[in-house]
């Protein structure tokens, strides 16, 4: 009567032992790691499941954005490229488009101008929890891969930066849809100015359902893979490679 | 004299309990964890550095934290992981629970119940640790009732719904939510405070299970077989 009882009490311990501080056990199993990383997939299919793949993030009116818009990450990438490019007004930057194309592209702040602009007011979601309201404006990632003209197989667009990390370029990535997404654009102005270094002179990436470490900054090359196999670690982003984050950073 | 046995939770109600208790340890752990790296809290749609923030937040030390070692990434994995089988759990608890009728028998308020002299009668019976009714043993009391639908129709849903706004996919989604919660900082303010509630009736009801009989009362949890106190 007692034995299995106290089994079952020991159980119920362990369970809570296990949940606290076993974690950090556990989670270094990679079968354990497997699982719970799996959440991301799983976040991505149930929304992905619950909407139209066009659904817009709230836009918000000029009243409502933040008074200061804080910077985060790299405040200015410090290499001397990229301070000859400043201090020229970034008149010689260029944005190299290839990979799977049709059509590479070397396009210059002119020509980035030339496309058809969307400008929103969104919300920018950092992953640590705070959130500021800005103005963006530039064309959509869209009409520029369709200026180049993706071929059959290109399933990933892969953004290459200024900004080293460990050395190396930041990069991120993103899946088709969200590349074709309609508030998906290459800023150049931020708050109805040209984009200042804090925020990723003199073109970033916003991605607008996604949280911030995706909206890659000082963009250089705009590449279309087939797989994210030979970028970095082959997890698709900086972060991702390196501190586990999510790739598809919806949540 | 022979002590009287019945079966007091059924199967569902006691595997719910289970994953519910699990999830909702590793999910405070690793909600700790998340806010220390960026324990301030606002209201409205935006909130950062500059902004004014309505609490400051201690930081939440390692033993209390998932992972131990700051570590945002795996924070967040372990969170978002456990959330869907809690969310999923809940909905599936509450179902089966309306279909064999757990909730309309046992935990359903009868007006008669929340009469003054009614609740001071079962606060004094608390507080003299009688926590059962001889005539009717298995049956919850009303302050039982009142936290148990509290915490299952009221704070779980709203966790959960506060933590689907936080998401920028699901903004995109359910546009609403943000909206009825008054903005994402809102939301997450009031994700919060929901732990805080949340983890205040997990203390309460721990205390009260060692009150009532930790062997006793653990054992029902686990097999469903309670002895009716003499």
């Amino acid at each position: 009567m007692t034995a299995p009882f106290i089994r079952r009490r020991t159980l119920i311990a362990g369970g809570a032992g296990l949940a606290l501080a076993g974690c950090d056990r556990v989670i270094r199993q990679p079968a354990v790691r497997e699982i719970v990383f799996r959440g991301e997939d799983m976040h991505r299919g149930l929304q992905r499941a619950l909407s139209n793949r066009d659904a817009l993030a709230p836009e918000f009116r000029p009243d409502q954005m933040s008074p200061r818009f804080r910077t985060n990450g790299t405040r200015d990438p410090g290499t001397a490229d990229y301070a000859a490019l400043r201090a020229g007004r970034f008149a010689d930057w260029r944005l190299t488009v290839d990979g799977l194309v049709a059509r590479p592209l070397s396009l210059s702040l002119a020509d980035i101008g030339a496309f058809p602009q969307r400008a929103q007011i969104t919300r920018h979601d950092c992953v640590e929890g705070w959130s500021a309201i800005g103005k963006w404006q530039g064309p959509q990632l869209g009409a520029v891969l369709r200026a180049a003209g993706l071929r059959d197989g290109a399933r990933y667009i892969v953004f290459r930066c200024a900004d080293l990390y460990g050395g190396a370029p930041y990069y991120e990535s993103i899946d088709l849809i969200d590349a074709f997404h309609p508030q998906t654009i290459l800023a150049w102005a931020m708050n109805d100015r040209f984009l200042d270094v804090g925020h990723g002179a003199p073109l970033r990436l916003r991605v607008e359902r996604q949280l911030g470490y995706k909206h890659a900054k000082y963009l250089t090359r705009v590449t279309a893979v087939a797989s994210l196999d030979g970028i970095g670690k082959g997890r698709g982003g900086y972060w991702e490679d390196n501190v586990d984050y999510d790739w598809w950073a919806g949540i | 004299m022979a002590a009287t046995v019945i079966r007091r939770h059924r199967l569902v109600t006691r595997i719910w309990h289970a994953v519910n208790a699990v999830c909702i340890i590793v999910l405070i752990g690793s909600g700790l964890g998340i806010s220390n790296a960026h324990p301030r809290l606002y209201w409205g749609a935006y909130g950062a550095n500059f902004d004014h923030a309505w609490a400051q937040l201690p930081r939440f030390p390692a033993w209390l934290t998932i992972p131990a070692n700051y570590n945002l990434a795996i924070s967040r994995r372990w969170h978002l992981f456990m959330a869907l089988i809690f969310a999923f759990s809940l909905l599936a608890y509450m179902i089966v629970s309306l279909v064999n009728r757990h909730i309309q028998r046992d935990l359903r308020i009868r007006r008669a119940e929340l009469s003054r002299a009614h609740l001071a009668a079962d606060v004094r019976a608390h507080l003299a640790l009688r926590f059962h009714d001889p005539e009717a043993p298995g049956a919850y009391n009303i302050l039982q009732k009142l936290s148990y639908v509290a915490v299952i129709f009221i704070l779980l849903p709203l966790v959960i719904a506060t933590g689907l706004a936080l998401s920028p996919g699901m903004n995109a989604i359910w546009p609403w939510l943000l909206d009825v919660l008054g903005g994402r900082q809102s939301a997450r303010s009031l994700h919060f405070i929901a732990m805080a509630a949340i983890a205040g009736f997990l203390v309460v009801h721990l205390v009260l299970v060692i009150l009532a009989g930790v062997g006793n009362e653990l054992r029902s949890i686990v097999t469903g077989r309670w002895r009716v106190p003499e």
